[in-house]
Parts: structure tokens; sequence; C-alpha cells
């Protein structure tokens, strides 16, 4: 773009006054920001001595979880679109046809490469049936590559132990209107299911 | 010259043909979204997706008169001066109530549905239907059912579009499908105790443009976006039908036919269709090997070339001092060389084998190889045929030895032959998958009887082959062969049609395909290009002529074209 171009709109500076040049008023506002910081409360936490508190574990993006359905059963259908969202390519699926009369496909195994995992909880976001979730567990350590390859075991242990304190996310969501059979279908206004 | 209308748009068609109101849509672009209509079947005009307005323009004042009620596009032929708009706001009313009326009782288990991102019901959805579902059916899943060794039926998943129904009475003729119940009940079913088990029962799974019929083959193994489509042409028998291979990291998942109008339309043998096991099979060949004093020893690909060179020049153990140099054909006394070309080769192949062996000896015997032949040809009512001649390329490899020797010497008067007077050195060129027990195993056992095989053993035997077999086992040099899916090149099918095809996937560790290997020992540079061999061949050979400008998908017909 040129200099002379008819598109740039050319300001001047505002000009500075008395106070302004002397920087005084704003070296006191400076001054007064680190002086409230030194008397206020800490929020540093001294980790690992100290454990730090998660306010939201709702939005908070820790270690995986495969969460189980009111049967004990692994409640991810292997559709595989967290595999295809996820843009580190670190969730691995074998999918089968299920043993069981009123599911059709389950994964028969799911492992997720915590290491290569960049966190950003996008599995989550595609998942259709709310089987994979992100806990608010954070201190995710090794001491090999391979320890950190989870598998579904392992995936739906961190279920089990972590399910009291953090219930699935799902059951969290406002509850979906469900129209009675009494209510005319044309005026429902429920959330779609429909995008096919 | 009849002028169609569409949308406004004024297009041309030929008088002798006869389209639909979807044809000609397509022939500028418009796509007019259907269900029950293919190119391939009678029409029914039953989904009611492809409503469209028509009209007639009067051929003298040029005025239009428009149909007052919308009619199915399928249905509807395009004349001199019909007129068809796709695009009006009546027509797209119309579609978003079929798409409605579709899915009110379609389970959305889009998840777990095998056909999900290629399924028409999910594409139109989006392009046509409403953005949100007014009846209060939840989702669910399907209930489903076998109807076959091959194919499970969705029960609930189907639109009732009649597709399956009519491929069996119409392309398979044997009628096995049929619809049950009436009205919202129907549901398509067989008969208690006869299954669907005709052998082009696979191309139902294709036809169904929703997930409600699924390939128990496919089930489950790989969502559909993962894979990538490669054309190719089957190698199951001489039909050479054209196909498409989807792989995904070098693993074969399906194949599917590829509309080619002239060798076998939209469909494809159950036989093809899952014939490609073996290309993943762990007994494959893998390894070139040596025999070093009647001891079977590991050959490195870079040692191959000088240790062919031995074998075929006979100067055993002073391998060094020529480095794969083409003949000197003075000193020694004349040795007789002989190949034989596998109708599995592509004709590039066979012609580069060729070329390589005639270096060594200009006189050298060439020979078809073993045609793997299984019961008797089997037509269906559309006239497309299963060949009895389990082998992509007779013709290709029959037409070049006519071109290169003048006949056709076949496998079994080539043995005889060689139990006349044995060769020196014979190469073998083989590419057959794995006997397995029907008729061809037992044809095999017979032309590859020691008795017959007798007339080799006193020859240098070099084998190429995907399997070991009693060729293999006695051979010399062992060199791992690749899979059609693994080759580029041509194949000649029966009908003298030509068709090209590049590589899906590559080969195992361990294996060089064919056209690499002799492209690597004829010296020439860079990586086998099948392309610039077929220009070659039809350079050099009248009965290839027409495979001298690109060849299209739908391949060319090497006689129409002959100047001879």
């Amino acid at each position: 773009m040129q200099a002379t171009d008819p598109d740039i709109r050319w300001v001047e500076p505002p000009k500075l006054g008395l106070g302004e040049r002397m920087y005084l008023p704003l070296f006191l506002q400076g001054l007064t920001t680190t002086t409230k910081h030194l008397v206020s409360a800490k929020v540093t936490v001294s980790y690992p001595d100290q454990e730090p508190e998660i306010n939201n574990p709702l939005i908070y993006r820790g270690v995986h979880r495969l969460n189980r359905d009111e049967q004990g059963r692994v409640k991810c259908v292997a559709c595989f679109l967290c595999a295809t969202a996820c843009p580190a390519h670190c969730i691995d699926i074998l999918g089968v046809e299920s043993p069981w009369e009123d599911r059709e496909k389950y994964p028969e195994s799911f492992t997720i490469d915590e290491l290569r995992c960049i966190f950003c909880g996008m599995c989550e976001q595609a998942c259709p049936v709310d089987a994979i979730e992100l806990t608010s567990l954070y201190n995710l350590t090794g001491r090999s590559r391979e320890e950190m390859i989870f598998d579904k075991e392992k995936l739906l242990s961190v279920y089990d132990a972590t399910k009291d304190k953090e219930p699935m996310k799902s059951a969290q969501l406002p509850p979906v209107t469900t129209p009675s059979a009494t209510t005319s279908t044309a005026t429902s206004t429920s959330p779609t299911e429909g995008g096919a | 010259m009849a002028i169609v209308l569409i949308n406004g748009q004024e297009v041309e068609i030929g008088d002798d043909e006869r389209l639909n109101g979807i044809q000609v849509a397509a022939r500028v672009g418009v796509e007019v979204p259907h269900y029950c209509w293919h190119p391939g079947l009678s029409v029914v005009a039953s989904c009611r997706m492809c409503l469209v307005e028509t009209g007639k323009r009067d051929a003298d004042s040029g005025e239009i008169s428009m149909l007052p009620k919308l009619v199915p596009g399928c249905q509807t032929p395009a004349r001199d001066g019909t007129v068809f708009v796709t695009d009006s706001e009546k027509v797209r009313q119309a579609r978003a109530m079929v798409e409605e009326d579709l899915l009110i009782r379609h389970p959305v288990d889009c998840p777990i549905c095998d056909k999900a991102g290629e399924c028409h019901l999910q594409d139109y959805h989006f392009e046509h239907g409403r953005s949100e579902r007014r009846a209060d059916i939840k989702p669910f899943h399907s209930r489903r059912r076998e109807l076959g060794d091959t194919v499970a039926l969705f029960v609930d998943r189907c639109v009732m579009c009649t597709r399956c129904v009519r491929f069996t009475r119409e392309v398979s003729g044997d009628a096995e499908l049929m619809v049950v119940h009436r009205g919202a009940h129907e549901e398509i079913d067989v008969f208690p105790g006869f299954p669907l088990e005709n052998k082009l029962s696979g191309n139902v799974v294709d036809l169904c443009p929703v997930g409600a019929l699924g390939d128990l083959d496919f089930l489950y193994s790989q969502r559909v976006w993962f894979m990538k489509q490669h054309a190719s042409v089957c190698a199951g028998c001489s039909t050479g039908c054209s196909i498409q291979v989807e792989e995904n990291q070098d693993r074969i998942h399906r194949l599917k036919p590829r509309e080619n109008p002239h060798i076998n339309q939209w469909w494809m043998c159950d036989e093809g269709r899952y014939g490609w096991k073996y290309v993943h099979d762990n007994a494959r060949c893998l390894a070139p090997r040596q025999k070093i004093e009647g001891v079977l020893q590991p050959l490195d690909w870079s040692d191959a070339p000088a240790a062919l060179h031995a074998a075929l020049t006979g100067e055993a153990g002073e391998n060094s001092n020529s480095k794969n140099s083409p003949p000197k054909n003075s000193n020694s006394k004349k040795r007789r060389l002989a190949a034989v070309l596998s109708p599995f080769l592509t004709v590039e192949e066979a012609y580069l084998l060729a070329t390589y062996i005639r270096q060594y000896d200009e006189n050298a015997v060439l020979a078809l190889g073993r045609i793997p032949q299984a019961g008797a040809d089997e037509s269906f009512p559309n006239g497309f045929t299963i060949r009895a001649e389990k082998c992509p390329n007779r013709r290709g490899v029959e037409m070049l030895l006519s071109a290169l020797t003048g006949d056709v010497l076949s496998w079994e008067s080539f043995l005889e032959q060689a139990a006349e007077t044995p060769f020196d050195a014979v190469w073998i060129s083989g590419g057959y998958p794995p006997a397995d027990g029907n008729d061809a195993a037992s044809k095999e056992e017979e032309s590859l009887a020691p008795e017959l095989l007798a007339g080799l053993a006193s020859s240098t035997l070099i084998v190429q082959d995907l399997f070991a077999s009693a060729l293999w086992r006695q051979a010399d040099i062992q060199l791992p062969g690749a899979a059609f899916v693994e080759r580029s090149g041509s194949f000649v099918n029966a009908g003298n049609r030509l068709q090209s095809f590049e590589w899906a996937i590559r080969p195992p560790a361990g294996v060089m395909t064919e056209g690499q290997l002799y492209w690597r020992l004829l010296d020439r540079d860079g990586l086998y290009n099948a392309r610039r061999v077929l220009e070659d061949v039809a350079r050099e050979h009248i009965a290839f002529a027409a495979a001298t400008s690109e060849i299209p998908a739908t391949g060319v017909d090497l006689l129409l074209n002959q100047l001879v």
C-alpha cells in the first residue's frame, strides 16, 4: 500500500498536556497497582507442596476419561468422531459389533496417547454420546512413554476414580425439555436432534 | 436437435438421446436430488425427492405454459421444448417436505451408521432439509437382520426407494428381495428360507442411498471419510471391471465398482468385490531368495540384477566383473532362454520382461502363462458376465506375444517344448492368487504336477510369484511379486478393451513390483513409468496403436481403431 493511497486516513497524535508531559500522574497510577498487589491476598500456589484448586471442573481440560452408561458398560459407540476431530491424531479406536442386544457398535480398544494430546478438548465437543470427557486431573505423569498411552481400561478407571467428584458433564447441562405426548409437535421448541 | 430449458438455460440434446429431467439437468451442472432413480434401473418415481416444475415451450410462438403441479424429474422425458424449473420456491418446499417425512421415522444413529459420510439422506438433508426437527421422536437404534451372507439390513434406516428390490429383479435376476407390509409399515425383506445369495449381491449395498443395507464384510471396519479412493481395474476375471479401491494407510478396506458403460456399467460381482483378501495375506512371499549350492539364501534387491544376469548368462560365481551389463553374445555358446509372461502381468510389465530376456537371447521363447479357469462363464439378465478365465490380462499378453513372436505359445505347449529340449534358463512370472480349494485349485495341481514340470528341472529357474507353489519351491531364484492393486499399468479385458490404472497401495516391505524391477533391470532412469512404456508399446506394435494417446477412465477399444 502506497502512502498516497486514498484509503489511508491520516490522524494527528493528541496533544499532550502539562501533567502528561511530566509523567507523574501515570507513574503514581502504576505504583498504586503494585502496592495493591503487595498487600492483597496471594494467588500463587506453591505446587507440589500445595494443591491448586480448580475453580470450574466443567471447563477444565485435564486427563481424559471414558464414561460408563447406567449398566456400567463403556458409553462410547465407536463413531470415530473424536478421532476425526483430534488435531494431534492421538486417538486410536477399533470399532466392532457390540456383544449387547441394545447396542450396535462399541470400541473393542480405545487408546489415547496422552503425550501426543494437546488437551484442546475437541474430542469432548465432537462426542455425540458424551462418552469422552476431560477431567480436572492435571498432574499427569509417568515413567515411560508406554505408560502414557492410556487404553480403554485405564480411561474407564479414570472415570471410576473421578465420577464422584466430577459427575458426568451431560448431567449438569440444563435438562432437555422432553415434550410430553399431549403437547403438540408443531409448537414444541425442544433443541433439535435432527441434524442427520 | 432438441432444446430443453433448465432453469431458463437452453440445453441441446441429441435427437436419439432418451434422457429424463435429472440427466439433462446434470448436463449443465444442476443437481436434482433423488433416491429411487438410478440410471441402471427402471423408473418408479416413488421417493418424490426429484419433484420439479415442468412445462412446454411452444415451438412457434415461444410461449411457455407450465403444469400446475410438480412432477418427478426422473419420470419426465426431455423433449424439444420441455421446460424444467428446479430451483423455485415451490420445488424447494417440496424437497424440504420429503426430507422431513423421511426423517420422521429415521433413527438418527449416524454416529454408528456405516453410510455416514456418503449418505444421500445426510447430504440432501443438509442441502434441502429443515434445520430443525419438528417431530418428537427421539433418535433410536435400528432393528437389524441379515439378508444373506454378505448383506445386513438395518430395517428402520430404510427410505423405501426399492432400488435393491429392482436390482435383484432386473439385473441379477434372482428377485430375492421384496417389500413386505404396506404404508408406514413397509419393509424390505427376503422370503423365509430364500436368503439374498446371488453373485451380484454386494451391489445392493452400493445402490442403497442410505445406510439401510450394510456390507457385512466392510461393516464397522473403517469410517468412510478416512479412506482414499483410487481408480483401478479388477483382476478377478477377464471381464476386467472398472473398480475403485478404497484404502487407508496401505490397507484395502473395500472395492467398489466404478461406472464404465463399456464393461461393467455400475456393477461388479461378489467374487471380485471380496476377492482382494489375499493381498494382505501373511503367507505372501516377501523376500527374494537365491539357491546357492542347493540351499536357498536370502538375496538382496540391490544384488538381484547381478544375480539375474549371472543366471541368464550362465556365468555363475563370477558375478562381480559383469555388473548387469547387457549381453555379450559372442564368446560362449548360444544359451537357450525362455520367459513365461503371466496373464496377471500388465501389458507394460510383459513388454519390459520380454525386452529384458531378448537382450540376452534375441530368439528367446516367449510363452503365455497358465490361465486359471473356474467353472463356466456366467451371464446375468442385463448382460453382466463373470468369466471363467480368472485372470485380468490374457488378451493383452496374447496380443503382445503375437506382435513379438507371431503366435501365442500356451503354458501346456511350452512345458512340452521344455520337456523335449530343455532350456538353459527360464523366467516364469506369476501373480496368481492362492488356490483356495475351488476348481482353479485342482487345475493348478494338474498344471503344476511334478511330471509336467520335469522339463524345467535341468534349467535355471527364475520364478516370480505372490505365493509359494510347486514351481516356486523348484526355483533357483525366487522373486516376490506384487498384487494387482500394487501395480501400475494396463490390462486388456476379454472384449479387447485396454484400461490403464495406477497403484493404489504400496507393496509390503520386501516386495518390489514387477514394473519397477524390470525397469531397473533395463537400466532405465528414475522410477517405473507405466505410461511411458505403454507409449513405446503403442509406437512399436500396431495392435496397441489405439493406446497412443491418453487412455480415458473407461479405457479404449484396441480393435476399434486398428488400421490393419
